[in-house]
């Protein structure tokens, strides 16, 4: 078996930024691995301008932020980046396996660090009834396939849920054409930064209804309609505020969870700020779901810098 | 006079500003933490700006899209004239993020520039 000092699974912002404290904090030898071909995680697909201002104290777009980051990376010879390579187990003796073109590869590793990000939170997760038809996608997922992918998913959106991904989605949509018909919020103000309900959703006279929801979604193959109705201050539906909305299009955005998966597979569990295996650590989104990547940064450093000072003391 | 209620997003502290304005004049501004917001309340009543930021296709590159963005902000009423232009865009060779795709842009007087690096 390949024995590493450090491997660290993720090149988002989080596992870049604990590879890059762990160098300076005498770590000679990582392995930093990325199931995606580029380094960046979801950093590549957040085009908008925001990222930065306390890290860097300049407003810098998704992938300005990556960048900086990455060609760091790439300039410390002491890290070694493996693209394309999927984690798949985790032991808690610290044994990690992944699959990458053509092979699959198991290292021992002295410490590591999982930064493996998070994911969205699903229409399934919150329960909305209705038809199954095409054209309900995660706002995250669409704004893959715009910023990415270069493919605009529908014509006529409804959104559902006011987080921050979804508000900058809606001006996304709008800015490619679409017509963004509604914002469907459950609670009574939005869940998101005031500034993107500013320059996302006034910019663009995006109807926003609060205390309503999805009653139903309509729809064969495709999406076509959906139902909205009021609800009081306990989510119940009042009665006779029913109303439709035709729409070939639904965005859900209405949160994030951390992907811990491998974590939980090695039957090592979060306790605070650390794991339950030692040499094992968390940081980033996978840890807790951060509203800055400023602050996932931040957080990912003194990862790096813990993972280093555990490899010095063994 | 009219009194103007204004949230700033020139940083994610999203301050409440209440501007006092006399026939599109600013004459008081409060709520701001930082002189930042005083500069964006006069903008906004004067000429609203805000950097846009899009994506631009590829051929022959290894990336599909390529990210790009204005490196000044625009006056907001240009900014669906903007996205016509961005639409029309073929980005053929390597780029490194900041390098310039077109200058002067729509004669606005920013430049589009990338925001990522593509090879
Ligand atoms: S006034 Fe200053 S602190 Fe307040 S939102 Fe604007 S830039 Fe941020």
């Amino acid at each position: 078996m390949i024995k590493r000092d450090l491997v660290i699974v993720g090149g988002g912002p989080s596992g870049m930024a604990a590879a890059i404290s762990a160098h300076e904090n005498g770590v000679k030898d990582i392995l930093l691995i990325e199931r995606d071909q580029y380094l960046g995680g979801i950093l590549n697909q957040c085009v908008h301008t925001g990222f930065g201002i306390n890290y860097f104290k300049e407003i810098l777009t998704g992938p300005e932020y990556a960048g900086r980051f990455i060609e760091k990376v790439k300039s410390i010879p002491d890290i070694e980046v493996s693209l394309k390579s999927l984690a798949v187990r985790l032991t808690n003796d610290k044994t990690i396996t992944f699959l990458k073109p053509g092979k699959l590869e198991t290292i021992k590793a002295k410490a590591l660090v999982m930064a493996t990000g998070c994911r969205e939170k699903t229409r399934e997760m919150i329960h909305i009834p209705g038809t199954r038809p095409a054209g309900v996608f995660s706002a995250g997922l669409a704004q893959k396939l715009i910023n990415i992918e270069g493919l605009l998913p529908g014509r006529e959106v409804v959104i559902v849920g006011s987080g921050d991904i979804g508000l900058i989605m809606a001006r996304r949509f709008a800015l490619e054409g679409a017509k963004v018909k509604a914002i469907i919020e459950i609670q009574k103000e939005s869940r998101g930064l005031l500034r993107n309900m500013v320059q996302c959703v006034e910019d663009f006279d995006i109807p926003v209804y609060f205390n309503h929801k999805i009653s139903w979604i309509y729809g064969k193959d495709r999406v076509e309609k959906v139902s909205v109705v009021k609800v009081d201050n306990d989510f119940n539906e009042i009665p006779g505020t029913l109303f439709e909305i035709k729409c070939d299009t639904i965005l859900v955005s209405v949160g994030l969870i951390p992907e811990n998966e491998l974590i939980e597979m090695a039957g090592v569990s979060i306790e605070g700020d650390r794991t339950s295996a030692p040499g094992i650590f968390v940081c980033g989104n996978s840890f807790k779901i951060y509203d800055m990547v400023d602050s996932a940064t931040e957080d990912s450093m003194l990862t790096g810098k813990l993972a280093a000072e555990y490899i010095r003391n063994l | 006079m009219i009194s103007k209620k204004l949230t700033c997003i020139e940083c994610p502290e999203g301050c409440r500003l209440t501007i006092d304005a006399e026939n599109s004049k600013v004459i008081k501004i409060t709520g701001n933490k930082c002189p930042k917001g005083e500069s964006y309340a006069v903008a906004e009543i004067e000429n609203p700006v805000r950097i846009l930021t899009s994506t631009v296709l590829c051929q022959g590159l290894s990336l599909k899209m390529l990210s790009v963005r204005t490196d000044k902000p625009i006056s907001k009423s240009m900014i669906f004239e903007a996205m016509k232009e961005i639409k029309k865009i073929k980005v053929k060779k390597s780029l490194n993020a900041g390098d310039i795709i077109v200058k002067d842009f729509l004669r606005l007087g920013v430049n589009l520039i990338a925001t990522r690096k593509a090879e």
